[in-house]
């Protein structure tokens, strides 16, 4: 049975959130073992982090320390920790086969923090997602954020 | 607000063991403005690397002392600096951020440079009257540009007293060697991608908390943890010392500084960390074979096991620390600053020892890193807290002034180091 749009937006709804809800040890369950999680530079947003600084580039290790790490209260960047609010659209499947889908989407996720105005990253998601137990795991994941610099967005300090 | 005896806006009492910075300083627009002119059109300012505009006709464009330039390589093979601003009426010639291009032609009415900024050509030019003479309309220059080590500046000081770059770096030169001793032929290159975003905060700021490691374990407590968590080896800092090893504030000469450490959290050249993982071993091992072979036991080991944060005043910071960054910033406003930030590397580097220092640098530094976005979150902290400065109008610097020699990087010498180079500019006393 191909994998219908649904059953996509299902599952990155769902994702959204937990993220939202700062459930990042459920976020962590939705990953494979063999995960990663990027965001390029703003200035060249189709590249290879082996050649091009990314401002994030982690292996399912350094995604595993980052959700260690926004867990403190030291974090500081995020404690308080900010709310945020993501919205997911234009979701298109462009490859699958009977293990692997790949999709992208477009996202806002609004970003507000006491006494600062709110932060709008835009922005394309893509996945690569496995076919696992009738629903799907992460094996990619890349934001690419439209803005040509991060200007007042300042950091990517939660998980875009 | 103006600096009076009674209301300096840094006082340094060496005898006194007093030291302190006006809060003022940090907020008010005036003495912002008044900056602009003292430091930021006096000193010399880092544009770029040659390794950016590699090729002739290679560009990129950027804004530094808040004049957009056009930073490029000329048709002879020399690394420029244009005012990116049309002889005519003054539009910007160029709009796009990098590329490569035989002519710069101002969209607005047609006119035509080359890469020599020469006024190549102009739509109708026989409406100009005889006195008209395209040779006086080539792209304007900054009065001075200089390079050391590849590192391009400019200097907005058209006056005949500006020092040489060469005399301005001083001792900042020995460490910019020092990092390009890590490549076998001395030659560093910017890696592409770079990180531009703003802190809500004065730019001066960024300068202290760029070399304060003072602040390291109460600001990075996460990320000693993650290197811990890693299997990275951390001691426990001895006696009089905050951090696991050694290190030292320096001060190198007109504001610059830095803070030369025992390394402790691994370094791509050349001293391998778990975080690099098993495969890595190899790579970084052939890495530090060649530094002896090249400079010796010694001085190869300067290189890989001592890490470095050299400040050059005003506003370039090489971070040469669990990765190479450069970064550069400058105000918006009194309380807000751009900051850009680039990675750095041998120009030979194997691809292998490539993706090491790339992955390496984004544990620690960058928007997304595990300690940057905390820096941010101080600074713009810290500007915050300014909101009371009329109340509270004195930060207090004066770590480590009791001590006769040897500084720490966690004293704040160095930090006084930038702020007496800042109070003697403005006051006019260079
Ligand atoms: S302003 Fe550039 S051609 Fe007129």
């Amino acid at each position: 049975m191909p994998v219908t749009r649904q059953q996509v937006e299902d599952f990155l709804y769902a994702e959204a959130g937990l993220l939202d809800a700062w459930k990042l040890d459920e976020w962590l369950t939705l990953l494979t073992d063999d995960a990663v999680y990027r965001v390029p530079s703003n200035d060249k947003p189709a590249s290879d982090p082996k050649d091009t600084l990314f401002t994030i580039a982690d292996d399912i290790n350094r995604i595993r320390a980052r959700v260690t790490r926004l867990k403190k209260t030291t974090a500081h960047a995020e404690f308080p920790r900010s709310r945020t609010r993501r919205l997911i659209t234009n979701v298109r499947i462009l490859e699958e086969n009977a293990q692997t889908v790949k999709i992208e989407a477009n996202f806002i996720v609004y970003r507000f923090r006491r006494n600062e105005s709110v932060y709008q990253f835009v922005g394309q998601y893509r996945y690569e997602l496995r076919v696992a137990d009738a629903s799907f795991k992460i094996a990619s994941r890349v934001a690419i954020i439209d803005a040509m610099e991060l200007g007042s967005l300042a950091s990517v300090s939660f998980i875009l | 607000m103006n600096q009076t005896p009674d209301t300096p806006w840094v006082i340094n009492q060496p005898e006194a063991m007093h030291f302190a910075v006006n809060r003022a300083t940090l907020v008010d627009p005036q003495i912002l403005e008044l900056e602009r002119r003292r430091i930021f059109d006096t000193c010399w300012i880092y544009v770029g690397h040659e390794s950016e505009v590699r090729e002739p006709g290679d560009f990129r464009t950027r804004t530094v002392c808040g004049r957009p330039l056009i930073f490029c390589r000329d048709s002879k093979g020399e690394a420029r600096v244009y005012l990116n601003t049309c002889r005519h009426r003054g539009s910007l010639v160029c709009r796009e951020p990098e590329g490569n291009a035989k002519y710069f032609t101002c969209f607005y009415h047609g006119w035509t440079y080359d890469r020599d900024g020469a006024l190549y050509g102009l739509p109708g030019q026989s409406a100009y009257p005889p006195n008209f003479n395209r040779a006086e309309f080539a792209l304007q220059t900054p009065p001075k540009v200089a390079s050391y080590r590849g590192f391009v500046f400019l200097n907005f000081d058209s006056g005949a007293n500006v020092m040489s770059l060469d005399d301005y770096l001083a001792g900042a030169k020995e460490y910019i060697d020092l990092i390009c001793d890590q490549s076998p032929s001395g030659e560093m290159e910017i890696i592409p991608g770079s990180q531009e975003y703003d802190i809500r905060a004065n730019w001066k700021l960024l300068a202290e908390n760029s070399f304060d490691d003072y602040h390291l374990p109460a600001t990075h407590s996460t990320w000693l943890d993650y290197l811990k968590n890693s299997g990275v080896e951390m001691k426990r800092p001895e006696k009089g010392h905050m951090l696991p090893a050694h290190g030292v504030g320096k001060v190198l000469g007109n504001g610059h500084a830095v803070i030369d450490n025992i390394n402790f959290r691994g370094r791509p050249v050349a001293r391998w960390i778990p975080i690099y993982g098993e495969a890595a071993k190899p790579e970084i091992e052939r890495i530090r074979a060649e530094l002896v072979t090249r400079l010796g036991e010694a001085r190869a080991a300067r290189v890989a096991d001592t890490n470095r944060n050299l400040l050059v005043f005003p506003n370039l910071v090489i971070n040469d620390g669990s990765s190479v960054t450069v970064r550069y910033f400058e105000p918006r406003a009194a309380d807000n600053m751009v900051v850009r930030a680039c990675a750095l590397g041998p120009k030979e580097e194997t691809p292998a020892a490539r993706a090491i220092r790339l992955d390496s640098f984004l544990t620690f530094y960058g928007p997304g890193g595990f300690a940057t976005p905390d820096d941010i979150e101080a600074l713009e902290s810290v500007q915050a807290g300014m909101a009371s400065y009329r109340e509270m109008p004195w930060s207090v610097m004066t770590r480590g002034m009791a001590k006769e020699g040897e500084q720490l990087n966690t004293d704040e010498r160095h930090l006084r180091e930038f702020w007496i180079q800042w109070d003697k500019l403005m006051r006019g006393a260079a």
